[in-house]
């Protein structure tokens, strides 16, 4: 029988499929072909459709609902109205934020598209019907969509039922359409700083108001059981255990008797974070009716109603010695977060992390100050594809280190170079109070500054200008430079909440008698492969290959509780329990190997897929024996049985990194652009999936590159939604989406389990600041500072028209 | 985004259509690939009680290659792209198809859908007027003609009658001297400004110039000034410069999300002047 050559340690360790291998995704299959299972896919008997009348209206009072001619409409069931929700105490919810918002029009409306009644009809073309039939009276009010207007003394209150409320859920407002103002840092030292300082840059830095615009819309199927009086909820939930508890509280269900499913998910970004009217309407919908109703949003809905992103105003100042040094941050933000507040933020940061804009630079002293403010747009203000406001941070830091490096006269990447915190410096505590886990950013930056072989860049672009000032050219070359840092992982419990439930997550592991295995975590992928890659970390940890385990998330009544998915805290967190659980699998079989081979559990080692006596390798069981042992034998002091469940408390964030560059070519007469080259290098610590990495890292450049270059969610003075259709709304097909090189440094974090860090929202936050200093870069030569995003055609052209290249 | 209800007819004559059209009047509307009117009905801009899809109408199929190069109104835009006569006869076709939407808009949109639309973003209505194109159309009362260049009357106005088919449009072979120049935001969009241009020499000069833009007004506009501006120019930068100034006089951009009216002229005197210089290369 051992006439075979044993497998070689490192084929052993192949056969797992572990961290490191690019295994193609599990998911994939069932994707590309067409055989996903998302909501939309959820088909029951009976199920009715639910369809909302929306407010054509920035600001109005409704005067009247008249709904006779919808009812009379052959196949209408009901339609809900406030007044019909009142009775519950579920015409207002609360928001993620501590505000409160409407789930229908009480008494006026606050923004275009807000949900004024909803309609329930035995199909999608009935609902639509009687959409059109339900007759709203409507009295328009002013409009307020600039924040800075809303905060005038005489602007128009917007939230009545807020008068005369002067504490709000984060302190003090000042004004009626004020939230909060959330600050950090030392304000009078940033102060003294810049006052003192040889050189002050100062800029308002606009981050336009966007949208994390899934594929896959918002929606639910609500499926209320009057028997057995069980509520089970399908919806499209990046925190599925959270929406149940919340579906409890707001409702009065036991939170037993509710049962919330996430299927197969068509993108997140942030979107699918929080609770809407439609979730709320739907299940009052089905308790009313006894009918399972089904509500799915177009695509219309989705872009102007469910939770935009951004609509930071960022007032920044950074000052610097003569020769470079950064010696002070100082921030003020103007937040418009539309007619409620309903950020998705843990519940302590109003502001999320945007207190991680010191970036990767060492500054000594810094402020932050944020003034939420309500205007007449959708609510909102969700991590589209970052962490909890890190994008802004990000953008404002790079854009103000490139303003900076002008105003010194200095070489953008040899003044991020100076002020990086140092390798020997981590962990790093920055001025606004964070811990940097881990970094080595001079070796990422001189990397990719080779890579793309930044001085020719600097000559070629010198030589263009000069072309371009001959009109031997009307192109310009831009070299958008970026070295961000990212702050992941929400997040240590005694920190971060959402609702009260603290932030972190959970896997529960149980291997079955022949040496497989299945895991449940409180995550959910929206696209992400978790199936792929927690696959991955069990397989190293437990010696099963990664092929014989099956990864389940989503189903509130089977997988341990968790927060969910978004803010990249997967891997940070799911997947240092996943880790820990497989840790503790580990332990005890450890005990049964002993027990098989009669020795002391000391006497044993790890050896990728089997526990071994040490010096005797060929003595040793694998993870299959001890699974099948665990069932199979009475072993005496040892319960049967393989499973094993961790909930994880991270005990600090994580802080993965990168640097990213962007060449691109501007026509400075029609505005259209070219990316001739995009480098791409991250360092998310520990590498489970280069494969799974480089496409999440080409998919968040790509959201990156269509926010900077030309997505936005406009508003006019109306309070109209002007880009409200893909017609508008910038998603770059195959043909615009630029071709990006990937690259790696691997710093792995200290504190996590395998040394992960995360990296699904690194390239849009790196990629907009990438992108967008590339625009600013090219007309550097002809002084611009500062140009607000999106990027778009008009804009460069206009960029172009100011600084009188039109000749 | 969902229609309201509506009768679905599919008539395999001409006469059936026109039948169906008199009877019903403004209630009906025909269907070509429906690239254009079913988004309108999901929108609910556009309500009617009757569909008529003209898709086994054999009549408006077929391209004829000759002098005179006659299509017929169902063909698609992605049959443009690929009819091998029609690429050597007339290439700017396929230049302007290329530039429209996608290929999945392009396999069902029809040419008569998108110059029937009347709306100003179409790009094959300008190209059309560039090529002095002619409309067949086919009512109660017969068959007549109207040249593109007299077609268009305003946004979703044309001189087509509610109950008339486009049938086919007819217009003389070009010459070799094209160029269809289109800036647009990304793929599947409309053009913020797009330039036609036909030019014809003799002894190294303009002898003819035909010049259409399109996008720039509530109407295609084919500027006959900036064609005879170029008329006995070798292109040089004056002839270009007085035919931008001339299209520039003709057009009247409005401000939308793809930019301001300043922009938009811009970009018109940009896409003709690249125009022009990629006909006259070609001459
Ligand atoms: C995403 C997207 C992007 C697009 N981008 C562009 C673009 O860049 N440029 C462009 O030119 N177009 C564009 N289009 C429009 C597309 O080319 C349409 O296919 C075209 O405008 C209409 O052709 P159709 O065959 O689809 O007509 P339909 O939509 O079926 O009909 C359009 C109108 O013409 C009428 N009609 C159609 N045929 C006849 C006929 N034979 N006689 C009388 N009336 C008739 C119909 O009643 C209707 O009012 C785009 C469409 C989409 C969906």
């Amino acid at each position: 029988m051992n006439d075979q050559t044993p497998p070689t340690r490192e084929e052993r360790t192949a056969a797992l499929k572990g961290l490191g291998c690019a295994r193609k995704r599990v998911e994939d299959a069932r994707f590309t072909q067409g055989k996903g299972n998302y909501v939309d896919d959820v088909k029951l008997p009976a199920m009715l459709f639910g369809d909302f009348v929306r407010s054509p209206y920035g600001h109005a009072r409704v005067k009247s609902i008249d709904a006779s001619a919808a009812l009379a409409l052959p196949g209408v069931i009901a339609v809900l109205t406030a007044k019909d929700l009142e009775p519950l105490g579920l015409h207002w919810m609360p928001t993620l934020a501590g505000d409160k918002q409407m789930v229908l029009a009480d008494g006026k409306v606050l923004f275009q598209g807000q949900e004024v009644a909803f309609v329930v009809a035995e199909d999608r073309y009935v609902a639509a019907d009687a959409v059109e039939l339900v007759e709203v009276e409507y009295e328009d009010l002013p409009v307020v969509t600039d924040p800075f207007k809303a905060l005038e003394p005489n602007a128009p209150v917007l939230r009545e039922d807020l008068q005369g409320q002067t504490e709000g859920a984060h302190g003090l407002r000042r004004h009626h359409n004020h939230i909060f103002l959330w600050e950090q840092g030392d304000k009078d030292g940033a102060e003294a700083a810049i006052s003192e300082a040889d050189v002050v840059a100062e800029e308002r830095v606009y981050y336009h108001r966007t949208h994390p615009c899934p594929l896959e819309t918002c929606g639910c199927v609500a499926s209320m059981d009057k028997v057995n009086g069980k509520l089970t909820l399908w919806g499209t939930f990046q925190a599925p255990h959270v929406v149940r508890t919340v579906a409890s509280l707001l409702s009065g269900i036991a939170e037993h008797n509710i049962r919330v499913i996430s299927p197969d998910i068509g993108g997140g970004f942030g979107n699918k974070v929080g609770v809407y009217p439609g979730y709320v309407c739907s299940i009052v919908a089905s308790i009313v009716t006894g009918r399972p109703v089904k509500w799915v949003e177009d695509r219309m809905d989705n872009l102007m109603t469910t939770a935009f992103a951004r609509d930071y105003w960022m007032d920044g100042r950074i000052a610097a010695t003569k020769d470079g040094k950064i010696t002070g941050l100082s921030v003020h933000v103007t937040a418009d977060h539309g007619a409620f507040d309903a950020c998705a933020d843990p519940t302590k940061f109003p502001a999320g992390f945007f207190h991680i804009c010191t970036g990767s630079y060492d500054i000594p002293v810094a402020y932050v100050g944020v003034d939420g403010v309500y205007t007449n747009k959708a609510p909102g203000g969700v991590a589209y594809r970052c962490s909890f406001r890190v994008t802004e941070a990000a953008y404002l830091i790079e854009r103000m280190i490139e303003i900076l490096a002008q105003k010194l006269g200095m070489d953008a990447a040899e003044l991020r170079a100076k002020n990086f915190i140092r390798k020997e410096q981590f962990p790093y505590h920055s001025a606004l109070g964070w811990e940097y886990d881990s970094g080595d950013y001079h070796t990422a930056w001189d990397k990719a500054l080779k890579a793309v072989d930044y001085d020719g860049l600097r000559a070629e672009q010198a030589e263009r200008v000069v072309a371009f000032r001959r009109g031997e050219t009307r192109k310009l070359l831009g070299i958008g430079l970026c070295h961000f840092t990212e702050i992941v992982g929400a997040g240590p419990v005694k920190n971060c909440d959402i609702l009260g439930m603290g932030m972190f997550d959970s896997c529960e592991i149980r291997i079955h008698p022949t040496g497989s295995a299945i895991a449940r975590l409180g995550t959910i992928s929206q696209g992400q492969g978790h199936a792929t890659t927690f696959a991955q970390i069990l397989a190293s940890e437990t010696g099963i290959p990664a092929d014989n385990i099956t990864i389940e998330e989503g189903d509130t009544d089977t997988a341990p509780y968790g927060l969910g998915t978004y803010g990249s805290r997967s891997t940070p967190v799911a997947g240092a329990a996943a880790a820990m659980a497989a840790r503790k699998i580990r332990a005890k079989a450890q005990m049964i190997a002993a027990y098989l081979l009669e020795v002391h559990e000391g006497d044993l080692e790890w050896d990728v897929d089997r526990f071994a006596v040490k010096g005797a390798p060929e003595r040793f069981k694998t993870m299959t024996e001890i699974a099948y042992a665990a069932y199979h034998d009475a072993i005496p002091n040892i319960e049967p049985g393989l499973e094993a469940v961790s909930y994880y408390d991270p005990p600090n964030m994580t802080y993965p990194f990168g640097a990213y560059i962007c060449v691109m070519e501007i026509d400075a007469d029609t505005g259209e652009h070219e990316i001739r080259q995009f480098y791409a290098l991250d360092d998310c610590g520990t590498r489970i999936n280069p494969m799974v990495i480089e496409g999440q890292v080409h998919g968040g450049l790509t959201e990156a590159y269509a926010i900077s270059m030309g997505q936005e969610i406009a508003y006019d003075e109306m309070g109209n939604v002007k880009t409200g259709t893909l017609m508008d709304f910038f998603l770059p097909t195959s043909w615009e989406t630029p071709h990006y090189t990937t690259d790696f440094t691997e710093t792995p974090s200290p504190h996590h389990p395998i040394g992960a860090k995360g990296v699904g929202e690194s390239p849009n936050v790196g990629g907009v600041p990438a992108f967008s200093n590339a625009v600013h870069d090219a007309f550097r030569a002809f002084g611009l500072t500062q140009s607000h995003m999106p990027h778009d055609q008009w804009r460069i052209w206009k960029t172009a028209q100011d600084l009188g290249l039109h000749g | 985004m969902i229609p309201a209800a509506f009768e679905y007819h599919r008539p395999s004559e001409l006469s059936a259509v026109i039948a169906l059209l008199s009877e019903h009047g403004d209630e009906a509307r025909v269907v070509a690939g429906g690239h254009s009117l079913i988004p309108m009905m999901k929108l609910r801009m556009a309500a009617l009680d009757h569909l008529i899809d003209l898709r086994d109408i054999a009549e408006l199929r077929g391209i004829e290659v000759g002098a005179t190069i006659r299509i017929g109104a169902m063909t698609t835009q992605h049959e443009l792209l690929t009819h091998a006569g029609l690429a050597e006869a007339a290439p700017i076709l396929a230049e302007a198809a290329r530039q429209i939407a996608d290929p999945q808009v392009r396999y069902l949109g029809t040419l008569g859908g998108n110059v029937a639309n009347g709306d100003p973003g179409n790009d094959m209505p300008g190209l059309m007027q560039c090529l002095d194109a002619r409309f067949t159309l086919t009512g109660p009362d017969g068959t007549r003609e109207v040249a593109a260049r007299d077609f268009y009357e305003a946004a979703y106005m044309t001189a087509r009658e509610d109950d008339e088919i486009l049938v086919a449009i007819t217009f003389p072979r070009p010459g070799a001297g094209h160029a269809y120049e289109k800036q647009k935001r990304k793929i599947g969009d409309y053009a913020t400004a797009a330039a036609a241009v036909q030019l014809e020499a003799a002894d190294s000069k303009v002898s003819a110039a035909s010049i259409a833009m399109t996008n720039l007004s509530d109407v295609p506009v084919w500027s006959a000034a900036a064609g005879a501006a170029l008329v006995g120019s070798a292109c040089g930068t004056p002839a270009v410069e007085a035919a931008v100034a001339a299209m520039l006089a003709d057009i009247d951009p409005v401000e939308d999300s793809r930019g301001p009216v300043e922009f938009k002229k811009h970009v018109a005197a940009t896409v003709l002047r690249r125009a022009i210089a990629r006909a006259w290369s070609r001459v």
